[in-house]
C-alpha cells in the first residue's frame, strides 16, 4: 500500500504541537456503526407509527382510469388507502428546473401520480397500515384500471417527429440544450494531421445504497410541527422543500438525520415517495414510515449516466491535441429531478471535456431528452466518469493513431503546473492544479517502465494485459454558482458552532452531514487541533436543522473544505475568547499564552497555568472571582463560503492493469493506482479510502452495473441478483498517492476528495482493454464492458 | 396457514419463546420482535450479505431463513459476538483501518469475516476476498477490509504462538 503525500506548507494556525491535520486517526463513534447499535432510519419506531406502501405503476406511460380501493380497505390493519387526486389536497405539485440552465423545462410532478403514470414504478396510491406486511397485502386489492399509452424509451429517436411526446405542454421530449464553441475548432481540424472520431456510450445505473431509502414523517397536529427522520445528505434542503409544498414556514419543519447506510448523491434530492410520506403524516395526524424495498429502489432511486456521446479530437503527428468536439446525448426519464433538476450532469460533461488539456478550442452540443424510464439525475461524480471518458478516450484513440505511447501525448498536452491561475476552454477557471507532478508520481508508483515490459513479455505467451491511464478534474467545494444562482434553495455556505463544556470538553454542531465519510472525525480533528484540545473531548453534532446551524449539508465534494473552514473559523474564535478569559484569571496577557493538551500554558516555556476543566469551572460556576467587565462568551459561530472561485478544482490521474481473456471476454482487473490532489489533506486514511471506495464504483460502472430495460419500459433486473456491483472477490488493491496544492481561498487549504475516483476510474479501465487489445485492432467505447462485448468487438461473436 | 406459531430459541444466550407468522423470516423477527436492529436487511433475497447472522455456529441469510425453523437453534446476532467480546479484535482493526464507511454492511462483514477466522488460521487476502464475496459493500471498495481482516488473522496467530 502506498501512502505516498507530498509534505504540507505549513499551516500556522493548524501546524501547532498534536495538530490532528494530516493525520490517521480512525474516526469517533465506529463502535455502534461495528457493534449494530447504529440508529439508521430503517430501524426507527415511534409510538403509533404506521407504515406506508406504494402502489407502483406496472406500466411506463399510461393513462389511470379509475382506482379501486374499497376491497384493499377491508383488509386486517389498514389505516388509509390514498390516492394522488386525494394527497395533491395536502402538498402541492413542483417542477424541476433552474433558471441558470437556460430552456430547462420540465412537467409538473406529483407526490403520486394523479391521472397518468410516466415510468415504470411511479406511485399510483399510498397504502397505510399497522405494518409494512399488512400493507402489502392490502395493495394486492387495489384495483387500477389503466388504459397503455405509446411509450418513449430510446434516448436516440426521442426528438424525432414519429415519436410522442410526453408532455403535450412543453411541445416536445427535449429538456435542455446547451452549446459550447470555444476558439477557432474548424481551423484546428483543419490544421490537424490526424482526426479521430469515436461514439462513446455509458450504460444507465444507479447508487444501489445498500440501506435504501428511508424516511420517518411525524406531523404533530398540537405543535403544528413536522419532524422527518430521513437519510439524507441535506437536511436544510429538505426542510425547505417540504415546508414549501405542504404550505408551513420552515420553522415549522425539523429534519433529522442520524445514520445513513450509503448515499453517494441517491440520498441528495426530494423523491415524489418520500414527499408522500411527509404528505401522508399530515393528513393522518400520525407518524408515517417509508422504507424502500430494493425492488422499488432500483425503480425509483435516481438513475444516472445513460449518454451517448459522438467525440471528435484533432491531433499533429507530433502530439499536438488541436481541438476536441462533442456532441453528447442523454435520456432523464419523464421529469427533471427536483430541487436539483437534471440537466446538471450533461451540462457538467460539457464543462469537463477537454478540461486537463492546453487547448483552447473546443466545441460541444448537449441535449438531454425526456423518456418513459425512471428519473435520473446527479449521482457521484455527476458528469466527470463521462466527460473524463470521452476526454481520455480521445486521447488514447489519438496517441494509438500518431503511433505515440499514451504518456507522452499526455506529457505534451496537460496543463503546465506552472500555468496557474488559467481557464478552460469550456470557461471554467482553475487556481492550481497539479497534473504532470501527479502524472510523474503515478508512473513512479506503478513503475511504468516495468509494467510495459511485463506486458510485451507476456504478449508473447498470448497474455493480453493492458495498461489504461486517465488524467481527470474534479469539480469540489461549489459555491452559489451551482444551485444558489438559479434560485434553488440549497445553501453553499455552512456553519459551525463551538462551545467550552463545564467541563472544558468542546461540543460543536456544523451543518456538514455524514453518511461515513468522515465529516464527523474531520471536524473534530480541526476543532481540536485549532483549539489545543484532544480528539476524544471534542463532540461534534450533525444533521438535526433544529441543533446545527444553516448549512448545505456533505454532496459535491464539500463537507471538508467549506464545513471544514467553517468550523476551522470557529475554533480561532473560541480560542481567541478562551485565552482572553484565561488571561483575566492568570493576570497575564492573551498573547503570553498558548493553549495544549487540554490546558492553558504559557507560550514560552509551555509551562502548564489552568486546565481548560478549571477555566470553564470559573466560567459557569464562580464567575463572581472574575475581574469586573469579563463576560466570557465560550461559544463561537462561524461559516464559510467560497467567493473567489465558483468551484475549487482537483485533478488526478488513475491507471488500471488488467487482464483480458481474449477466449470469454473476462476482464480481470489486477491493480488500480490512484494520485490525486485535493489541497490540505485532514486525515490520509480518510482522503484514501474516499478514493478507493469511489474507484470501486466507477469499476462497477466500467465492467458491471447498468439498469436493463427492454422497449416498452420494462427495466428487467430491478434486483441484487441481476444487476452487478462490484465485490470483494472481483475488486483489485488500490494503490493512492497524493500531490497537495493547497486553495488558497481557505486558510484550510482543502479542496474535495469524494468523487475523484469514480471520476476516472471507468476511463482507465476502458483505456487498459483498448491497450490490450491493440494486437487484435479491436475498439471498445462503451461501458459496461462486458464478456459480450469485448467478443463482439473481437468479432468472435 | 396465517395463524401465529409459537417457537422457542436462544438469541444472543437468552432464550425467547414468541408466537409469529409462519411468513416472517428470521431478519423480520429479529429487527421487528426482538428490536436487535444491527442485523440490516439490503436486498430481502440472499444476495447482499447485510442480514448475515450466526444460527448453530453456520453464518446464513436471516432474510432465507423464516422464524418458525429456528425452533429450538441458537441464533447469535451482531449484538451477541460484540457484547460477548468474541470479535473486539476483529472490531480493532476494522476501526483501525477505516474498514467501514456508512456501517450498513459492517455487522454481515464482521459475521461472516469471523467466521471465516475460525475456520482458517491463514487466509491469503484471495481467500478473504473470495469468502467475504457474498457481502457488498458500496463504501469502502473491500481493500481497507481485506486488509482488516487480514491483520486480524496476523495478530490471532501471533497471539496463539
Amino acid at each position: 500500500m502506498t501512502e505516498a503525500s507530498a509534505k504540507q506548507e505549513g499551516l500556522s494556525v493548524l501546524d501547532r504541537p498534536n495538530s490532528y491535520i494530516g493525520k490517521t486517526v480512525p474516526r469517533p463513534n465506529l463502535d455502534r456503526l461495528m457493534q449494530g447499535r447504529g440508529a439508521y432510519v430503517s430501524d426507527m419506531e415511534l409510538p403509533r407509527m404506521a407504515h406506508v406502501v406504494f402502489l407502483r405503476s406496472p406500466y411506463a406511460h399510461a393513462r389511470i382510469l379509475n382506482i379501486d380501493a374499497s376491497s384493499a380497505k377491508q383488509m386486517p390493519g389498514v389505516v388509509a388507502v390514498v390516492t394522488g387526486k386525494e394527497l395533491a389536497d395536502v402538498i402541492t405539485p413542483w417542477v424541476g428546473v433552474l433558471s441558470h440552465l437556460k430552456g430547462l423545462k420540465s412537467a409538473p410532478q406529483h407526490a403520486i401520480a394523479i391521472d397518468r403514470v410516466c415510468w415504470q414504478g411511479e406511485a399510483v396510491a399510498a397504502i397505510v397500515a399497522t405494518s409494512r406486511a399488512l400493507a402489502e397485502d392490502a395493495a394486492e386489492r387495489v384495483d387500477v384500471t389503466y388504459e397503455e399509452l405509446d411509450t418513449v424509451t430510446d434516448m436516440c429517436t426521442a426528438l424525432d417527429p414519429a415519436t410522442p411526446v410526453i408532455h403535450a405542454s412543453l411541445g416536445d421530449n427535449l429538456a435542455f440544450e446547451r452549446l459550447h464553441n470555444a476558439g477557432e475548432v474548424d481551423q484546428a481540424f483543419a490544421g490537424s494531421d490526424e482526426i479521430v472520431e469515436a461514439d462513446f456510450v455509458f450504460g444507465r445505473h444507479t447508487g444501489v445504497t445498500l440501506e435504501p431509502r428511508a424516511v420517518v414523517a411525524d406531523w404533530n397536529p398540537a405543535e403544528a410541527r413536522l419532524t422527518i427522520y430521513q437519510g439524507t445528505q441535506a437536511p436544510h434542503m429538505v426542510q425547505n422543500i417540504a415546508a414549501l409544498h405542504l404550505g408551513l414556514e420552515e420553522r415549522q419543519v425539523r429534519v433529522v438525520c442520524k445514520d445513513v447506510g450509503g448515499s453517494f448523491g441517491i440520498k441528495v434530492h426530494i423523491y415524489a415517495d418520500e414527499m408522500a410520506t411527509y404528505a401522508l403524516s399530515k393528513l393522518l395526524k400520525r407518524p408515517i414510515k417509508f422504507v424502500a424495498d430494493r425492488v422499488e429502489s432500483f425503480n425509483t432511486d435516481i438513475h444516472a449516466r445513460d449518454h451517448h456521446c459522438k467525440g471528435k479530437v484533432g491531433v499533429k503527428r507530433d502530439g499536438t491535441i488541436m481541438a476536441f468536439e462533442i456532441d453528447d446525448l442523454t435520456g432523464i426519464g419523464p421529469y427533471s429531478m427536483y430541487p436539483r433538476t437534471s440537466a446538471i450532469e450533461a451540462n457538467q460533461v460539457v464543462n469537463l471535456v477537454g478540461g486537463p488539456y492546453i487547448t483552447k478550442n473546443y466545441r460541444a452540443r448537449a441535449r438531454v431528452v425526456f423518456q418513459n424510464k425512471n428519473v435520473m439525475c446527479q449521482y457521484r461524480a455527476v458528469g466527470h466518469p463521462i466527460a473524463c471518458s470521452v476526454t481520455e478516450g480521445l486521447v488514447d484513440l489519438a496517441a494509438m493513431r500518431i503511433g505515440m505511447d499514451p504518456v507522452d501525448i499526455r506529457r505534451r498536452n496537460l496543463i503546465a503546473d506552472d500555468a496557474y491561475p488559467c481557464g478552460s476552454p469550456s470557461g471554467l477557471r482553475f487556481e492550481r492544479l497539479s497534473h504532470h507532478a501527479s502524472l510523474a508520481k503515478l508512473l513512479e508508483m506503478m513503475d511504468y517502465d516495468r509494467l510495459r515490459a511485463e506486458q510485451a513479455q507476456l504478449r508473447k505467451r498470448g497474455i493480453h494485459r493492458g495498461i489504461g491511464i486517465a488524467s481527470f478534474i474534479e469539480v469540489t467545494n461549489p459555491s452559489a454558482a451551482f444551485y444558489g444562482v438559479g434560485g434553488a434553495k440549497i445553501s453553499s455556505q455552512d456553519g459551525v458552532a463551538v462551545r467550552l463544556d463545564a467541563q472544558g470538553s468542546v461540543i460543536c454542531q456544523t451543518s456538514i452531514t455524514e453518511q461515513g465519510q468522515g465529516s464527523e472525525s474531520l471536524t473534530a480533528q480541526i476543532v481540536g487541533s485549532v483549539l489545543g484540545v484532544s480528539m476524544d473531548r471534542v463532540r461534534v453534532i450533525l444533521g438535526d436543522t433544529d441543533n446545527t446551524p444553516y448549512g448545505g449539508g456533505t454532496w459535491a465534494s464539500r463537507g471538508a473544505g467549506i464545513g471544514g473552514e467553517a468550523a476551522l473559523q470557529a475554533a480561532k474564535v473560541l480560542r481567541k475568547n478562551i485565552l482572553d478569559v484565561a488571561a483575566a484569571i492568570l493576570q497575564a496577557t492573551p498573547a503570553e499564552l498558548d493553549i495544549v493538551s487540554n490546558a492553558v500554558v504559557n507560550m514560552g516555556d509551555g509551562a502548564p497555568r489552568i486546565e481548560l476543566k478549571e477555566l470553564s469551572r470559573i466560567v459557569y460556576f464562580r464567575p463572581d472571582t472574575l475581574p469586573p467587565g469579563i463576560q466570557p462568551e465560550l461559544m463561537a459561530t462561524r461559516h464559510f463560503v467560497p467567493r473567489d472561485y465558483p468551484f475549487a478544482f482537483t485533478n488526478g490521474v488513475q491507471a488500471s492493469w488488467l487482464e483480458v481473456d481474449t477466449e470469454t471476454g473476462f476482464i480481470k482487473l489486477l491493480k488500480h493506482w490512484v494520485v490525486e490532489d485535493c489541497g490540505t489533506i485532514i486525515n490520509p486514511q480518510l482522503v484514501n479510502e474516499q478514493i478507493r471506495g469511489g474507484v470501486v464504483q466507477g469499476l462497477g460502472a466500467a465492467l458491471f452495473e447498468k439498469c436493463i430495460y427492454d422497449e416498452r419500459g420494462q427495466l428487467t433486473n430491478a434486483n441484487m441478483a441481476d444487476y452487478l456491483v462490484p465485490m470483494s472477490g472481483e475488486m483489485p488493491d488500490i494503490d493512492v498517492g497524493h500531490v497537495v496544492s493547497p486553495t488558497a481561498e481557505s486558510e484550510l487549504g482543502a479542496k474535495g476528495a469524494g468523487e475523484a475516483g469514480t471520476a476516472g476510474a471507468a476511463a482507465a479501465v476502458s483505456n487498459a482493454v483498448n491497450d490490450a487489445l491493440k494486437p487484435f485492432g479491436a475498439i471498445i467505447t462503451e461501458i459496461p464492458i462486458t464478456p459480450q462485448i469485448v467478443l463482439t468487438a473481437l468479432g468472435k461473436i | 396457514m396465517t395463524a401465529p406459531i409459537s417457537i422457542s430459541l436462544r438469541v444472543n444466550g437468552e432464550r425467547v419463546d414468541a408466537h409469529v407468522m409462519p411468513r416472517l423470516n428470521l431478519a423480520d423477527f429479529l429487527r421487528e420482535h426482538l428490536h436487535l436492529t444491527g442485523t440490516h436487511v439490503g436486498c430481502e433475497h440472499g444476495v447482499c450479505g447485510a442480514c448475515t447472522v450466526r444460527v448453530n455456529d453456520e453464518i446464513v441469510r436471516a432474510c432465507l431463513l423464516l422464524a418458525v425453523q429456528v425452533q429450538d437453534a441458537s441464533v447469535q446476532t451482531i449484538e451477541g459476538l460484540s457484547d460477548s467480546g468474541e470479535i473486539s479484535d476483529l472490531q480493532e482493526a476494522f476501526r483501525a483501518r477505516n474498514a467501514l464507511q456508512c456501517g450498513y454492511c459492517t455487522p454481515g462483514m464482521l459475521m461472516a469475516a469471523q467466521d471465516l477466522l475460525k475456520q482458517q488460521a491463514e487466509p491469503s487476502r484471495e481467500d478473504i476476498r473470495e469468502h467475504l464475496s457474498g457481502n457488498y459493500c458500496r463504501c469502502t471498495g473491500y481493500h481497507a477490509i481485506i486488509d482488516a481482516v487480514e491483520a486480524t488473522a496476523n495478530a490471532r496467530r501471533g497471539s496463539a504462538r
